[in-house]
């Protein structure tokens, strides 16, 4: 309903939490970012930026794992 | 055609996945488990300094085995590569599906992080889908203990339906029980009943039509069940898998090819496409996943990785992230040189000392010149050389950066400079064998597709 307050991943300013709405990769891309358990819903916290910015480290289903910018920005999330 | 390896047999030969044992009675493991998880560690626990390695057939993927006694039976345990899946997404993937399928494991042991137990029951999940001969081993139980993470094995088991063993295998605890569940469930002594994953009827429906066609042609070597998701989750693969170990061409079944294309179809209609579809089958498995880890583990204190976060937040911090870790490497390429001198000096004094006793031995014993320069001057010497020289730095600088990798410093480095090696066309990760001073070739190759 709220559109506006969808975006994709790497937007979510850190220590903030969002909810995973949809995959805009395919191919094995997507299959890699469904095995790391972002199927729709789950809950995503931004953690920590690199010193350089980018990639970032989320907090998925009890793991911390670095997704670069140009993989995060293919997962878009509602925001918290 | 030819003679090809196909035409001549030899395709049989390279394609075997047979393990060999010493005799017919041995029980052949698999052992397998996401990246990261303390695989390794059990390995060694296991089978101590009973291990080879070679590569798996046709694949420059590690495959090492080793060998250990339990109540009187040998047990031949083959480390399968890490992976996240079993969907083939990767070589490695490939070869860790391919062995549980058409290896003959008497028994698949998986295992799993306590302290993301969650995440990888994901991959649990899709063993059970394969073989019901599983046995889980949650490893890094006193991690998860510190962090205030309670694992609720026994309802695990209960759910899953196979035996679920904590442990900590550096520090050898669980491994006693883990070997004895593998024991039962190699000999067939304990009832499993793992967990059935239905999916959503209109997918249940079109395994059941794939799944008859099936069970026909590869007569019970295969579950048929799991094989009919992957031709529907257009997993091609697995075609050329059971060609290659079954040698059951199901390539020229029309009859079979006809009615998955129908079937997909009928199913991609339903389910706004094949996309869809696919993620359906990959999402129940997590939501699944989810539930039991609801079910089976407890997290007593919420708030357990503040502290751990805290000096993440240092370490990788935009202002001394970098700082520390240079002068961190810098400390340990300054102890190791510095440190190594001494003993390198030590070294070197001893075995000289001991050349010139072989040079006066000889001359004692009336040796031909030549005989003397061949072995003394020149082997014992070359060697007595490269021994006081590598070992020193090497004895200081292997276990120190097993320290680092211990205490899980490694992948911050990563983390830290992902970015400059990017532009380098490379990835973060190899910063580390940078640090090695040596660029393994295969790490190129291996840039994963999500990364490169």
């Amino acid at each position: 309903m709220m559109n506006d307050k969808i975006v994709p991943l790497n937007f979510v300013p850190i220590g903030k939490t969002a909810k995973v709405k949809s995959l805009i990769s395919d191919g094995i891309l997507r299959r890699r970012m469904l095995d790391l358990g972002l199927i729709s819903d789950t809950v995503i916290e931004a953690v920590q930026k690199s010193p350089s910015g980018d990639p970032i480290a989320y907090w998925i289903r009890g793991a911390v794992i670095a997704l670069r910018s140009e993989e995060a920005n293919k997962i878009l999330v509602e925001v918290n | 055609m030819g003679l090809t390896s196909q035409s001549t047999g030899l395709a049989l030969w390279e394609n075997d996945l047979n393990i060999e044992k010493l005799t017919p009675g041995d029980k052949v493991i698999a052992l397998s488990g996401n990246p990261n998880v303390g695989k390794s560690t059990v390995f060694n626990s296991l089978t101590g300094l009973n291990q080879h390695t070679g590569n798996w057939p046709g694949k420059t993927v590690t495959n090492a085995q080793g060998r250990y006694r339990h109540n009187d039976v040998n047990f031949i345990m083959v480390d399968i590569p890490g992976t996240y899946s079993l969907m083939a997404n990767s070589v490695e993937e490939e070869v860790a599906r391919d062995f549980v399928c058409f290896g003959n494991p008497d028994a698949v042991v998986v295992v799993t992080d306590a302290t993301c137990l969650e995440r990888n029951l994901n991959l649990v999940l899709q063993t059970l889908e394969i073989t019901a001969r599983v046995v889980v081993c949650v490893n890094l139980i006193d991690e998860a203990k510190r962090k205030k993470i309670k694992i609720h094995c026994d309802t695990l088991a209960k759910r899953l339906g196979v035996p679920v063993i904590p442990t900590n295998a550096r520090s050898k605890k669980g491994l006693e029980k883990l070997m004895d569940a593998v024991y039962d469930t190699a000999y067939k002594r304990i009832n499993v009943n793992p967990i059935k994953i239905t999916y959503d009827e209109t997918i249940e429906q079109a395994i059941r039509r794939v799944q008859d066609k099936i069970r026909n042609r590869v007569d019970g070597k295969i579950n048929d069940r799991w094989v009919a998701l992957k031709l529907l989750d257009g997993d091609e693969t697995i075609l050329e898998s059971i060609n290659k170990y079954l040698g059951i061409n199901l390539f020229d079944d029309c009859g079979l090819l006809e009615l998955l294309d129908q079937t997909r179809n009928a199913l991609s209609d339903n389910h706004n496409g094949h996309g869809q579809l696919r993620d359906m089958i990959v999402s129940h498995l997590i939501r699944i996943a989810e539930e039991l880890g609801r079910e089976a583990v407890t997290f007593e204190d919420k708030q357990y990785n503040h502290i751990d976060r805290k000096i993440d937040r240092i370490l990788t911090s935009r202002i001394f992230g970098l700082p520390i870790m240079l002068s961190l490497l810098a400390f340990i390429f300054w102890l190791t040189i510095a440190g190594a001198n001494v003993p390198s000096e030590y070294l070197a004094d001893f075995l000289f000392g001991i050349e010139t006793k072989l040079t006066d031995l000889f001359t004692s014993l009336m040796a031909p010149e030549w005989l003397h320069g061949v072995l003394v001057l020149g082997i014992y010497r070359t060697i007595a050389w490269v021994v006081s020289v590598m070992l020193p730095p090497m004895a200081i600088f292997f276990p120190l950066f097993t320290l680092l990798e211990d205490l899980g410093y490694l992948p911050r480095v990563a983390f830290n400079l992902d970015h400059y090696f990017k532009r380098a066309c490379a990835h973060g990760k190899q910063a580390l064998t940078m640090c090695m001073g040596c660029l393994i070739l295969h790490d190129i190759r291996e840039v994963p597709p999500a990364l490169a």
